[in-house]
């Protein structure tokens, strides 16, 4: 019963929040509303029974991604007003192509069933009473995929090199350390020896 | 007593609430990315609700990756867009077709 009564409100919750996203009028709103978002769908995962992949996405999403927009948001400033401009033409090509996503949806919804051969051929069976849902993801991710766990990591690699090298910029006027040539230094290109006549200065 | 097709439906409205923001905010590339977001979201509840469905691990393992690239793109677009926004003082998508070749 308890069950039920919190499914509903993490479903209404984050329904409602994400509807909120992406209607509000500051987008800095829409970044909160994307957080509080995330946290109802953690709760779901948790009604679920998936433990850690709601951890992780209270973690990852709300901890990381959802502050990086907000990072974003504050620091540009761009002219949100503007932007806004002709939204309601867009509402009507939206709402149809929305819709028709939306009955596709409830066609195959309305329709399909698990065939009998899909429970056979499960990759990794749920382990068995009493192993937590962390534990037994971890038993798998390291063994058997842990060449797409290896993958993962190198996309994220990949994916900060990436926005190191397309954010980095040198400005021009600022001293730099650089130590090859501190290191190429001799006394021959260190040392200027001049000679001095008596009472007269350089 | 709450289901599989409970959580399919709450998925499938996230999934359409993603879809119809990108239209809704054709101008604002920051409002389009986090209806990605959404979308990616509705995809992972919909592996986790299969997942412990038909009792098997594999769609868990699935919905971590997502996630991974998830924020990774997150991450990418984020960097394209503070970059643009430096070149050109803006950010409506609309301007962008003048990178065209």
């Amino acid at each position: 019963m308890a069950a039920t009564l919190f499914f509903y409100l993490f479903a209404a919750l984050s329904v409602a929040s994400a509807v909120m996203v992406i209607s509000a009028r500051n987008p800095v709103h829409s970044v909160l509303f994307l957080i509080l978002c995330f946290f109802n769908a953690a709760g779901l995962f948790i009604l679920m029974g998936a433990e850690f992949l709601a951890m992780i996405l209270v973690v990852v999403y709300v901890g990381a991604v959802a502050v990086l927009f907000l990072f974003v948001v504050m620091m540009l400033d761009v002219d949100f007003v503007k932007l806004r401009e002709g939204m309601a033409n867009y509402l009507p090509v939206g709402g149809v192509i929305g819709l028709i996503v939306m009955v596709e949806l409830a066609l195959v919804f309305g329709t399909w069933t698990i065939s009998p051969d899909a429970l056979k051929a499960a990759g990794a069976p749920a382990p068995a009473a009493g192993v937590s849902n962390t534990a037994a993801l971890g038993e798998i991710l390291y063994t058997k995929y842990v060449y797409w766990f290896q993958a993962s990591g190198l996309v994220l690699l990949v994916a900060m090199v990436g926005a190191i090298v397309l954010t980095l910029r040198h400005k021009e006027g600022v001293k730099r350390q650089n130590i090859a040539e501190q290191v190429a230094r001799t006394p021959a290109t260190a040392i200027e020896i001049r000679n001095v006549e008596p009472g007269q200065g350089l | 007593m709450i289901g599989l097709s409970h959580y399919l439906t709450v998925a499938a409205i996230l999934f359409t609430i993603g879809i119809f923001g990108i239209f809704l905010n054709r101008k604002n590339v920051i409002i389009i990315m986090m209806s990605v977001e959404l979308i990616l979201l509705a995809v992972n509840i919909n592996l986790v609700a299969f997942s412990t469905a038909l009792n098997d691990l594999v769609g868990q393992v699935f919905a971590l990756l997502v996630l991974t690239v998830a924020a990774a793109e997150a991450a990418i677009g984020l960097a394209i867009l503070v970059t643009y926004f430096r070149n050109r003082g803006t950010i409506a998508v609309d301007d962008i077709t003048l990178m065209k070749g």
